[in-house]
């Protein structure tokens, strides 16, 4: 799929009545509103799938069992009056195949168009009826799909960015900096379109620099601040990640990996930027990277992102990448009882009694106290990205900087540890086989653990709080693999980033590895091939 | 009431001589004659001789990134808006790192007041060519002169409509404080260019240099008039006028935020049964 104006452009759907967790190579329908379309994906059809089209208006007209002509246009045109309504008369098509009823497309053209008036509902309404009894009477062999009734329970639909976008709001973020770029436009559009509704702020910044910049301003003045981009705008972050590591500003940014180098493939997806986003920033200062597996993820580690960099005043990253966070899923529900909200900041009432305020004052944990500008009676917050003394005045002394990394890095570091969660294990719990995964894999890899669960101890073992490592007192995730007889280690990207940071962290080498760099996500068949050639 | 010493700040690390000490005095003077208290400023700096100011004052501070003051400023704008935003910068800080961020700062017109201390040259980094160096400027870093024509930040601020354009000069420290009384309680983006003498790197740009040519602009000249104020903002070399060059009453970008007109950002309160109904858009 492609969020990008002109050229081709797809959308796949899958539906089932147990959770669907991946995309699919093959399809049974494929709906192909040009020449086009047909031409690219006529070999991912079923040989007993369908494929819809329409002839008069492609002017080209197919054999084969597989191709059902549908005069889209002309139906249209003879049913709503104006051929624009072809695609609505097409996606009546698709249901009538299916035999699913028009009530919910009935409900969605209302809500699409309501805007436009009574008589363009009714108009589109009845295109999607046409071509609903079109498909429904001229389809060969459709009972072999025999659907079953869906149960009509309502579920959430939502994609990576939305559930990104959601996750800030519902952490109390409150401004939003970014420039647009895919496919981490998705938040900035998100956002926006509930800034009134919520109170927030949302500025487009005249580069990537600047939205760094400005959500550190925004954060330096007391409100939570969040900013976005792929990794060409990323990389022109990386200096005020820095800044924000020095001056000890709580910052939460979404990086949606795209393939580079460079402008690369700009709507395809890759897994590509994670040793970039773990390197990033010159000096030495902490950081957390998140990368979530779905959705669900993605909205609870937003959540986890704000308030861990509020807690210990650090960069956190929700790295993703464009194919998860451009499709769609449905969950029954969002539980926001596992949310957290602790406010860290500190205005004049706790700092009563308290003589002089020191921004970086030393303590045990190297958290100091936040305060806020303005906020905090006469007290002054002053913050410098030189290195600086606990008032935060610039310094030169080896004494002082000495004690400043320790407060800022070393000793942040092990507590923040502490706060990471063990990777997820999904399958047997004594596998001879182990798929690795991390970030938007997590679903492909589960369904291939799903195929092969009936005559194999497989399991898979999922990594969504990245850096810093878990601790392994709890689950030796290390020893767990070493005791399996075949680890595969999956990702999409070519030269195993995941695989080498897990060696540097732990020592730990996967001898086995699956990797697919081609721009695209991996799909059930492609990657059950590949792990059929190791078993 | 405020007074100069409850502004006073570190000792400066500057050479000697510097203009930046009297820029400096004079911030302090112009704050406490309008009243304002350390705890309702914030100076955001970055990085150069001008970049370490906000250290030898005594407000709120955010000492950030070379080229960086204008979007840190502006969002903390955004953010609490009963601050008063100050950005301090060098000519190379502001004119070349970030003179992005200063073409879209005059755009945007959040309610800040931008000092540059245009000392036409590199200080910190001894002595390199900055935008606004004369062509020609013989430096370590420029073999055959500089070459580029100089940056005029006030026909650029004024062809933009930037809704106040001023320059001062160090070196009148009475007029200097008038004009950033004036910036700081204008409504709207500020610019105010100060002619900053650097006595170690810059031979050419001395206090002579400037006592020379500086003027005042006249008692009856009119602001509001932008072809004018661009061809008065045209004159140098010979004649250097100093001034109020350009207002444009306009709303600033906080007044166009409807999100935080009626308290600033920072202040609004957050719980999740604001936002708990948000979930329900997405069945
Ligand atoms: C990204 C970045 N590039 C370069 C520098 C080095 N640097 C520090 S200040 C400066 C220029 C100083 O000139 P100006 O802004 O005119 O300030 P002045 O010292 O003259 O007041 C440079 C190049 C830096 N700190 N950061
Ligand atoms: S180098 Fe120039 S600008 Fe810097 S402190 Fe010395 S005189 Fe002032
Ligand atoms: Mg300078």
């Amino acid at each position: 799929m492609s969020r990008i104006r002109g050229g081709h452009n797809f959308y796949q759907v899958r539906f089932s009545d147990r959770k669907v967790l991946a995309s699919k190579e093959i399809v049974d329908i494929l709906l192909a509103l040009d020449l086009n379309t047909i031409e690219i994906h006529k070999n991912s059809v079923k040989e007993e799938g369908f494929i819809l089209y329409d002839s008069e208006s492609m002017k080209k007209k197919f054999e084969g069992a597989q191709f059902i002509d549908i005069p889209f246009r002309k139906i249209a045109f003879d049913v709503g009056k104006n051929s624009v309504m072809a695609n609505t008369v097409a996606t009546g098509s698709v249901l009538g195949l299916l035999d699913l009823g028009l009530d919910v497309l009935n409900d969605i053209l209302k809500m699409t168009f309501r805007g436009k008036g009574e008589e363009i509902i009714e108009k589109n309404i009845a295109c999607a009826e046409a071509g609903y009894n079109y498909a429904h009477s001229n389809c060969p062999r459709c009972e072999a799909f025999g659907i079953p009734e869906p149960d009509g329970k309502k579920l959430l639909l939502i994609d990576g960015v939305q559930a990104i976008g959601m996750g800030a709001l519902v952490s109390g973020c409150k401004f939003y900096s970014a420039y647009p770029m895919s496919p981490s436009t998705g938040i900035l559009n998100y956002l926006a379109s509930r800034a009134e509704e919520y109170g927030l702020v949302i500025e487009q910044a005249e580069d990537e620099i600047s939205a760094i910049n400005m959500t550190i301003g925004a954060s330096f003045a007391g409100v939570r601040a969040m900013t976005g981009s792929s990794g060409g705008g990323f990389a022109l972050m990386v200096e005020g990640l820095s800044l924000a590591g020095i001056t000890e500003t709580p910052l939460v940014v979404a990086e949606m990996q795209r393939p580079g180098p460079a402008t690369g493939l700009p709507t395809r997806t890759e897994q590509g930027d994670l040793l970039f986003v773990l390197y990033a920033g010159h000096g030495e200062f902490p950081r957390v990277i998140f990368e979530p597996g779905t959705p669900e993820q993605a909205f609870y580690l937003t959540n986890k992102a704000f308030e861990l960099s509020e807690k210990y005043q650090i960069p956190v990253f929700i790295q993703s990448d464009q194919y998860l966070g451009e499709s769609e899923w449905t969950f029954e529900n969002f539980d926001f009882e596992r949310l957290v909200y602790n406010d860290y900041r500190v205005r004049e009432k706790d700092l009563e009694g308290v003589e002089e305020y020191k921004r970086y004052k030393y303590s045990d944990t190297g958290v100091s106290p936040l305060a806020v500008p303005g906020e905090a009676g006469k007290h002054l917050v002053v913050a410098d990205s030189d290195e600086h003394d606990e008032e935060g005045h610039i310094i030169e002394d080896s004494e002082t900087r000495i004690k400043m990394v320790q407060k800022r890095l070393l000793k942040k570091l092990p507590l923040i540890k502490k706060e990471i969660e063990a990777p997820l294990l999904y399958g047997d719990p004594s596998p001879e086989i182990v798929l690795v995964g991390h970030g938007s894999t997590y679903g492909v890899i589960k369904e291939i653990v799903d195929i092969y669960s009936k005559d194999r101890k497989i399991a898979m073992m999922h990594f969504s709080q990245i850096y810093p490592l878990p601790e392994q007192d709890g689950f030796d995730y290390i020893e767990f693999l070493k005791n399996a007889g075949l680890v595969i280690s999956i990702e999409n990207n070519a030269s195993g980033q995941f695989a080498k940071f897990i060696r540097a962290e732990t020592g730990f080498e996967f001898t086995h590895q699956i990797l697919k760099y081609d721009g695209r996500p991996f799909t059930i068949e492609n990657l059950k091939e590949e792990v059929d050639a190791y078993l | 009431m405020p007074t100069s010493e409850d502004y006073e700040g570190q000792v400066p690390a500057w050479c000697p001589g510097c203009g930046n000490f009297q820029i400096l005095s004079t911030i302090k003077q112009a704050l406490v004659e309008l009243g304002i208290e350390p705890w309702e400023v914030l100076l955001v700096s970055g990085i150069g001789q001008a970049g370490k100011l906000p250290h030898y004052i005594k407000c709120h501070t955010f000492n950030g990134l070379h080229g960086r003051t204008l979007p840190v400023a502006t969002a903390a704008k955004l953010a609490n808006h009963s601050l008063h935003v100050i950005a301090v910068a060098g000519d190379g800080d502001c004119y070349a790192e970030g003179g992005n961020h200063f073409l879209h700062a005059i755009r945007r017109s959040p309610n800040i007041s931008l000092f540059v201390h245009n000392n036409q040259i590199y200080g910190l980094t001894k002595g390199q060519a900055s935008p606004t160096s004369a062509k020609g400027t013989h430096t370590p870093a420029q073999p055959f002169g500089y070459l580029a024509h100089p940056f005029n930040p006030l026909s650029l601020a004024i062809s933009q409509e930037c809704s106040f354009v001023a320059r001062g000069f160090a070196g009148d420290q009475e007029h200097l404080k008038e004009l950033m009384k004036a910036a700081i309680t204008h409504r709207g983006f500020s610019l105010l260019d100060i002619l900053q003498p650097c006595v170690t790197f810059n031979k050419i740009n001395t206090f002579k240099w400037y006592r020379e040519r500086v003027y005042k602009l006249d008692d009856d000249y009119d602001p509001y008039n932008q072809i004018k104020a661009f061809e008065k903002a045209l004159e140098w070399e010979d004649k250097i006028p100093n001034g109020i060059f350009y207002k444009k009453d306009k709303e600033t970008l906080e007044e166009m935020v409807p999100t935080i007109h009626e308290t600033p950002l920072v202040r609004k309160k957050f719980s999740f049964e604001d936002v708990k109904h948000e979930i329900e858009k997405f069945y």
